[in-house]
């Protein structure tokens, strides 16, 4: 019976504890914003970095999830989050035409660069992006030690990069399939830099993530001017008429807390390295273009 | 090599100052494992006996499809709770995606067949002759029940345990439903993917050994069990 008794106790103690636990799980929290956003920006610091800041100002919860700006924008359509910060224009131009996005905002930019190792196998340096990566694909056929890394996720920046093949006069499918010289990643733009970093290859990379990782990584940027370089991030909300369940007042204190004058300026400020900003602070309707290099940004600065 | 000495010293500096960001991961990471494993136990305990307990028309082909399952990868659990969950999906109105009690819901899919089958399994260790004796002795079938659970109780403990293992270790549900979200869904599995992505090997390491650590203390409290109910 003693015996009985003490199983009963522990088992009333462990239930307890479960059932405790499970109401100390952090939803009591009166408002939350889920928030998808692209690797890119989280893996820069800099959403961790502004975070607190909101998250004071409006007594909210933000809840960040992290992934390509493909898989942000399908949960934006199945309403699964309340607010989206991407860098795909032709996505999100979609997004917010077909309604399921409203009041889009572009809060900052940063460009692209073609990076690679110092010795620069396939002689890029200093060419167009379009030279550039048919100068790879030329190279990488002949010798497949000469290798691109892509995200290959669906990305923004794996938009970009097959934007930039289509430019250059490729079909992408030929260029996926045209031999071992190009590698696809499948993974965010941090793991993606590290793995081409590994094989020393060439990769597509927004100069955020890349200055984020400096110190880690060998490669040296290659490419870095080109109109398909520039890169704007935009912030949309879910649209609350396709899914009233959605927290769009606390979607749009989101969008204007980074829009607001202290939070770009706080952006602009982020993360220098060598005197190089992570992210240029670009409050505007998105119609307004920033300079689509650095070289070009720090002589309109001066 | 350094590095990952170097990573290695510096990881159980975190465990011993008890780094709150790495302390919460842990925390979290047991507290959805263990309600998953004792929702899951809940559910599953009894009905592996009722289907032990009772002959069946398919009663084989139904212990054959649970063990199946077992090897049920945990991306495609993660994707099918993920669809289930989304607004989109059929479990949308209750808003579930990327909280704690999705992963709770998801890890209880994917470890409910290890407990049903093993259940089952552990109950039909326990001799026939246990269940005759029971009867002759003018148990009831309930009183005969009771018994039998009582003499494989320590099989299913350890099917428990091993159900939670398997909780505690996966990463599909964890990443596809939870989201990875700081101080909310980041668990052990997701955090160490993702701090090994940016490079942050330090962290990664020493939320690796924490992981072990808990494998190892499961492992000893059940040893103790085991030696004590012997």
């Amino acid at each position: 019976m003693n015996k009985k008794l003490t199983v009963l106790v522990a088992m009333i103690m462990l239930s307890g504890m479960l059932i405790t636990g499970c109401v100390e799980m952090p939803t009591e929290e009166p408002e939350v914003l889920i928030l998808a956003t692209t690797t890119s920006l989280y893996d820069t610091g800099l959403l961790v970095h502004l975070e607190p800041i909101f998250e004071d100002k409006h007594n909210v919860d933000l809840q960040i999830i992290s992934a390509g700006t493909g898989i942000a924008i399908r949960h934006g359509e199945d309403g699964d989050v309340d607010v989206l910060l991407v860098h795909d224009r032709a996505r999100e131009d979609a997004f917010v035409e077909a309604g399921y996005g409203v009041n889009r905002r572009c809060i900052a930019y940063n460009y692209f660069l073609i990076i690679g190792s110092k010795d620069d196998p396939a002689g890029i340096r200093g060419m167009s992006p379009e030279d550039a990566v048919t100068r790879i694909m030329e190279a990488g056929i002949k010798d497949p030690q000469i290798r691109f890394v892509s995200r290959g996720d669906d990305s923004g920046t794996h938009a970009r990069e097959i934007a930039i093949w289509v430019s250059a006069g490729h079909d992408y499918e030929m260029v996926r399939m045209s031999g071992p010289w190009y590698v696809e990643a499948g993974a965010g733009m941090g793991a993606t830099l590290r793995m081409a970093n590994e094989k020393s290859a060439y990769t597509l990379v927004d100069i955020g993530t890349f200055l984020a990782f400096a110190g880690d990584v060998d490669l040296v940027p290659l490419v870095e001017v080109g109109e398909l370089l520039f890169n704007p991030y935009g912030v949309i909300a879910v649209n609350p008429e396709l899914h009233p369940h959605v927290n769009f007042e606390m979607a749009n204190n989101f969008i204007n807390f980074l829009m607001s004058p202290e939070i770009q300026q706080k952006i602009g400020e982020f993360g220098v390295v060598d005197g190089r900003p992570l992210f240029f602070p670009l409050a505007s309707d998105c119609q307004r273009k920033g300079c689509p290099t650095w070289e070009l940004c720090k002589t309109s600065a001066s | 090599m350094s590095e990952i000495i170097e990573a290695f010293i510096q990881a159980i500096e975190l465990i011993i100052t008890l780094d709150p960001e790495v302390m919460g991961i842990a925390k979290r990471s047991i507290l959805i494992s263990s309600l998953s494993t004792f929702f899951a136990a809940l559910i599953c305990i009894p009905i592996g006996g009722l289907i032990h307990f009772h002959d069946f028309a398919g009663k084989r082909s139904l212990i054959g499809i649970i063990q199946t399952l077992f090897s049920l990868p945990t991306v495609i659990v993660g994707l099918f709770v993920f669809l289930m969950l989304s607004r989109a999906g059929p479990l949308g109105i209750f808003g579930l995606l990327f909280t704690p009690y999705g992963m709770v819901l998801g890890q209880m899919v994917l470890i409910s067949p290890i407990i049903l089958g093993f259940t089952i399994s552990s109950l039909s260790g326990v001799g026939i002759e246990i269940k005759d004796t029971a009867l002759s002795l003018g148990a009831t079938k309930f009183q005969t029940i009771v018994t039998i659970i009582k003499e494989a109780r320590f099989a299913v403990i350890s099917t428990i345990v091993l159900g939670f293992g398997r909780a505690i270790s996966e990463v599909g549900v964890a990443l596809m439903i939870g989201g990875n979200i700081r101080e909310f869904t980041r668990v052990f599995t997701t955090a160490i993917a993702m701090e090994t992505a940016k490079g942050e090997v330090v962290i990664a390491i020493s939320l690796g050994i924490i992981l072990m650590l808990l494998a190892l203390m499961v492992n000893l409290v059940m040893n103790i069990i085991q030696y004590r109910g012997n």
